[in-house]
């Protein structure tokens, strides 16, 4: 395909998507967080990991308070003193980079599991599909609590439990998708000629099974994220000397109780927000690439 | 009928075999459970005597079989930390966690399916669109956040319901339940609550689903030009037809309501099986995280097959692509 196709396709699909205004908003939400995130370091008053930096006698302040570094925490600061707003900025990197390593992991071992089973078919096919629905039927939550139980605790440990938790969705979609092609005669062409298998598999028929893949992956990264904040609540996900937004709403939750909210409910309200936005650009994406909807 | 079901047993009884290899091996993996057990300044004899009262000296082929063997006859070890057989611990906190899920199960399709019927019915509506946006948010926000959440309002600031914990438990039936003490009934509110929000969004989908595609069916064009009101076709014809997947897709997310149970079983404190196995994880309480985790594939795999039983009988087309 060539550039000016891929622009007016592209123009095309954003018309569709911008009928929507929520959709606009969640998007808009989405790159301003990922941005803030990105730029942590420059934007966040602290660097909350740096342990020197932090004060004690800072503990546990309300909102808006001053502390002894002489500028105003806005959001208050949790039981190591560290300002809940840089706290927050930091945290959100993690979270991000935890969902999308482990949405693209995910994706691309899913993918490749989805178009193998599709393009040999046969007994190779039950059996790959046979695991994956196995998989699928038990709760994602469960495998990953598992797999972390058993990996141990750090960053890849968990992007590691969080892929083999989720690549079935992607595995299951693509299936659907490419056995779908696989019947088509432009498959049964191409595989006619003698361009290698693995060529035809990843040139021609992967780029036309990917629509439902795209609205997998966004609404994995979601679910990414959703999960590592569960699983560091539980306490289970990364050290409380790197916070991601789940511990940090784990380390609060014990002060929840004699009304200290900010600490939990903060870093709570950020990732209620991130999670909500993708999961909403998901759907505007979905609803777009629906090969069914009437326009 | 009997191949077909011969078959899905053999394939079940399978699944459980491969599963419980897996778990054995994954969890024989982390560390050695004698290092937490006991002092790091007790003597090396001590140690021995431990390792080989769990053991723990034998290669790992022979370890699985003394295991498979203990389980086939029903006992499942005993916790290290509990000091208890493990099955008679699991089946301890298990009514709680059942309690909390069915009570769940319950609130999510009393206010579920009535507003999914609604969503469906009227779809350009102002309310159905709330309700849909509510759904998105019962289905994306993380369960514990949302316990957080109600904590904070209902235990917190209003100070109308307790913050954790399993209040009195009375005997309702011969059942002992939370259920049975008003005290009981104020613990469980909050929880099964949490427990029941996300398949409160799933049912509204569903049944929303369902509602908008039977509403153009030919047979409620039909029903509706014998002159049979709004009313009258929803109850009498719509709701029969689409209560078939609504109720299999609901029999199979129980398994899951199970299993999500730990996360809010952590949160309110529900001394339940959940609980137990976030514990064990911590405390690398092997045993107990093993017949866990063997008895959630089991109760997985037995769902599974009753439903795919269930759709065989109803539809023959499945029977014999199975067979095949």
């Amino acid at each position: 395909m060539t550039g000016e196709g891929r622009l007016a396709r592209f123009a095309a699909f954003w018309d569709d998507y911008r009928q929507s205004w929520i959709a606009v908003a969640a998007l808009a939400v989405v790159v301003l967080t990922l941005g803030l995130a990105f730029a942590a370091p420059l934007v966040a008053p602290q660097n909350p990991y740096d342990l020197q930096a932090l004060d004690l006698g800072d503990a546990r302040l309300p909102p808006g308070e001053t502390g002894s570094a002489g500028y105003v925490h806005w959001l208050g600061t949790d039981s190591a003193g560290r300002d809940l707003f840089s706290a927050i900025l930091y945290g959100l990197r993690i979270s991000f980079l935890i969902g999308v390593l482990a949405g693209a992991f995910a994706l691309v071992i899913g993918a490749t599991i989805g178009l193998v089973a599709a393009y040999y078919g046969g007994r190779i096919e039950a059996l790959i599909m046979r695991i994956v629905d196995l998989q699928l039927s038990l709760p994602a939550i469960l495998l990953a609590l598992v797999l972390v139980a058993l990996l141990g605790q750090g960053l890849g440990q968990l992007v590691a439990a969080l892929v083999a938790a989720q690549y079935a969705y992607f595995a299951r979609t693509t299936h659907g998708a490419a056995s779908a092609e696989r019947r088509k005669d432009y498959i049964e062409a191409a595989l006619s000629t003698p361009l290698p298998a693995g060529r035809v598999l990843f040139r021609h028929l992967l780029p036309n099974a990917l629509p439902p893949l795209i609205v997998v992956a966004t609404v994995q990264v979601a679910n990414a994220i959703a999960l590592e904040a569960t699983l560091s609540f539980l306490g289970l996900g990364l050290p409380v000397t790197t916070p991601s937004l789940g511990s940090l709403i784990s380390n609060g939750f014990q002060y929840l109780l004699s009304g200290r909210y900010w600490i939990s409910i903060y870093p709570g309200i950020a990732l209620m927000i991130v999670v909500v936005a993708i999961n909403l650009v998901g759907d505007q994406v979905r609803h777009v690439l629906n090969p069914r909807r009437s326009r | 009928m009997l191949g077909f079901l011969f078959q899905r047993v053999l394939q079940a009884a399978a699944v459980i075999v491969v599963m419980s290899v897996v778990v054995f091996i994954g969890v024989y993996a982390i560390g050695n459970p004698i290092d937490v057990m006991i002092d790091p300044a007790a003597d090396q004899k001590l140690r021995a005597a431990l390792i080989a009262r769990y053991g723990l000296d034998q290669p790992l082929v022979v370890q699985y079989f003394y295991f498979a063997k203990n389980v086939l006859s029903g006992d499942l070890g005993e916790s290290m930390v509990y000091r208890l057989p493990v099955m008679q611990l699991i089946l301890s906190r298990f009514p709680a966690t059942l309690e909390l899920a069915l009570s769940a199960m319950v609130i999510a399709t009393v206010v579920g399916i009535p507003l999914g019927i609604w969503a469906g019915y009227r779809p350009d509506a102002m309310s159905s669109k709330v309700i849909m946006g509510l759904s998105v948010l019962g289905f994306s926000v993380p369960t514990f956040w949302v316990g957080l959440l109600l904590i904070l309002a209902f235990a917190v600031e209003i100070g109308i319901l307790p913050s954790g914990g399993r209040g009195t438990v009375g005997t309702l039936f011969g059942i002992p339940t939370s259920l049975a003490t008003w005290d009981g009934i104020q613990h469980l509110i909050l929880p099964a609550l949490n427990l029941s929000l996300f398949k409160m969004g799933l049912l509204i989908r569903l049944t929303r689903a369902g509602m908008q595609e039977a509403m153009s069916a030919d047979y409620v064009r039909f029903a509706r030009a014998q002159g049979l009101g709004d009313g009258e076709v929803i109850f009498r014809h719509v709701l029969k037809n689409i209560a078939i997947p609504i109720v299999t897709v609901f029999g199979l997310e129980f398994g899951s309501t199970l299993a999500f149970a730990v996360v809010t079983e952590t949160i309110f404190n529900w001394p339940g099986m959940g609980k137990l196995i976030i514990d064990s994880i911590i405390t690398l309480d092997r045993p107990v995280m093993v017949a866990y985790l063997i008895l959630v594939v089991f109760l997985f795999v037995v769902i599974n097959l009753v439903v795919d039983l269930a759709y065989g009988q109803l539809d023959p087309r499945i029977r014999t692509r199975g067979a095949s």
